[in-house]
């Protein structure tokens, strides 16, 4: 086991990044990521690692660049925010549609108007349909662990795709915290060689990347892509699995937290899984039965897991750090919703909407969400579908 | 190519990579054109320059000579014409080819 050290999560994910030693990098800075590319250029300048450094003019030629190079036959990393993540939009789907297992970090960032540097997940659920893998860490340490696990996901031959690590913007990507490492050796034999699939630079079986693919050929390319997530599916345990067994740490499609046994739960990702867990202690201590579920792949979405580790409950309260307008709801409580309509009886189910731009969720709105799902629990009726949460009226 | 040739997708290549070089041959671009390049004879003078511009490779040359316009994968665009130095070649209507013009 690594000894702790104390890094930011943008520091850690650095270090990731150092271990990981792609083979390009391209990228172009924007709040609150940009400490990522400034810390990797460090190792880069200081031959820390073999990288070729592309800071190119705009995200969307960063990720233009990192297509190439990963259609070339390199290992390819890169990592944005907020804006430079919608800036990439184009570019994401080529990537996945091209099957290129790029992996990015995106610390997420609210998006602008008006303009917002701090932490929510409306960049990373905007590219929810993008035909990348999400993940979500709730902390420094599990961005660093996600990282190294994507890799090797992305990479393997049933997937193929790229993948896309969230963490919160500031909350995670500027707060020290305390978190192991593994060695610089564990992290390149974890990851293994990389073997490109069809390698640009193999001149003696040329490739062509990208050609006009229409009516007779597009729907099945799109199939594939489909499978893809589905076989990703065994892969991301598999590699949890091997993961565990080098740190002692365990990673999962979700994260239960005292659900076994609860009538009501809270479902969250991202950094506020721990100011729940906390809630929950003290409520717990109140005899009110209350869990947590913390999800962190979101792509590919664990439906049938989901209701197996769901079914048991009364009541359900999904939490969103993102709108989607004029929707049924937040994008994580339409689908988790969703996967709950199968089972019969089902547990009620509403949605909060919270810390948009950064917006501190405290103790406070917690313990308010917990008295909503006693309140579904006792009566059997759901006062309030939607609720914005963190917000004045 | 024709509708009983296509495979499902558990049979071809991810990503829409085409992993075969030179497989264009069986893509037929004849299909597109609405002006056909007509060459002289008489006028050609074997420089190859339509043969190096055709965006197709529809120019068929043998021992360093122009032989003909393979008309499966022309798609008339013209280039040829307009790069030929000694006008040899001129666009024709397809609508007046057919008419028998
Ligand atoms: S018209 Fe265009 S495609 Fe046809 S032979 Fe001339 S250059 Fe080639
Ligand atoms: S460009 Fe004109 S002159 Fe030259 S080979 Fe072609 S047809 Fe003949």
């Amino acid at each position: 086991m690594g000894k702790p050290v104390a890094m930011t999560g943008n520091i850690a994910v650095a270090n990731a990044m150092r271990q990981i030693n792609p083979d390009v990098c391209a990228a172009y800075p924007i709040t609150p990521s940009t400490e990522v590319m400034q810390q990797f250029a460090s190792f880069v300048a200081d031959g820390k690692v073999d990288t070729e450094l592309v800071t190119a003019e705009s995200e969307h030629s960063a990720m233009s660049a990192c297509i190439g190079a990963a259609a070339a036959g390199g290992r390819v990393m890169t990592a944005t925010s907020a804006n430079g993540l919608a800036l990439m939009w184009e570019m994401l789907y080529i990537a996945s549609g091209n099957r290129l297992p790029i992996v990015m970090t995106v610390v997420n960032r609210a998006l602008s108007a008006p303009i917002n540097i701090h932490g929510d997940h409306s960049d990373g659920m905007g590219a929810r349909d993008s035909g990348w893998i999400q993940i979500y860490s709730e902390n420094a340490q599990e961005a660093y662990d996600n990282l190294i696990q994507a890799v090797v996901i992305g990479q393997h031959r049933d997937v193929r795709l790229p993948v896309m690590v969230g963490m919160d913007g500031f909350i995670i990507s500027h707060s020290i915290e305390n978190l192991e490492l593994l060695s610089d050796q564990e992290v390149k034999d974890f990851i293994g060689e990389y073997l490109p699939l069809y390698p640009l630079l193999n001149i003696k079986q040329p490739v062509t990347y990208g050609p006009l693919d229409l009516q007779d050929y597009y729907s099945e390319h799109k199939r594939q892509q489909a499978e893809a997530m589905k076989l990703a599916k065994p892969v991301i345990l598999k590699v949890a699995q091997d993961f565990a067994a080098l740190s002692g740490r365990k990673y999962g499609f979700f994260e239960t937290y005292r659900l076994d046994d609860a009538e009501m739960a809270i479902l969250t990702l991202g950094s506020s899984a721990g100011t729940a867990r906390f809630v929950i202690d003290r409520a717990r201590e109140q005899g009110v039965k209350v869990g947590l579920i913390k999800l962190r792949v979101f792509r590919p979405f664990p439906m049938k897991e989901l209701q197996a580790a769901l079914g048991h409950l009364k009541a359900l309260a999904v939490m969103d750090r993102c709108d989607s307008f004029g929707a049924a709801g937040g994008p994580v409580f339409s689908e988790v919703r969703s996967a709950l309509y199968d089972l019969s009886p089902h547990p009620a189910v509403v949605n909060y909407i919270y810390g948009l731009g950064g917006r501190d969720l405290g103790i406070a709105h917690i313990e308010q969400v917990i008295r909503d799902l006693q309140e579904i629990r006792q009566t059997g009726c759901i006062r309030e579908l939607l609720t914005y949460l963190t917000v004045r009226e | 190519m024709s509708t009983n040739e296509l495979k499902g997708w558990k049979e071809i290549p991810i990503g829409g990579v085409i992993v075969e070089a030179g497989n264009s041959a069986r893509y037929e671009t004849g299909g597109w054109r609405t002006f056909r390049p007509l060459m002289d004879g008489q006028l050609c003078k074997n420089c190859l320059f339509c043969w190096i511009y055709c965006p197709d490779s529809a120019i068929e040359v043998e021992d360093g000579k122009v032989k003909g316009i393979n008309l499966r994968y022309c798609k008339g665009c013209g280039i040829c014409a307009r790069e030929c130095p000694a006008k040899a070649i001129q666009m024709i209507e397809e609508a007046k080819v057919s008419a028998g013009e």
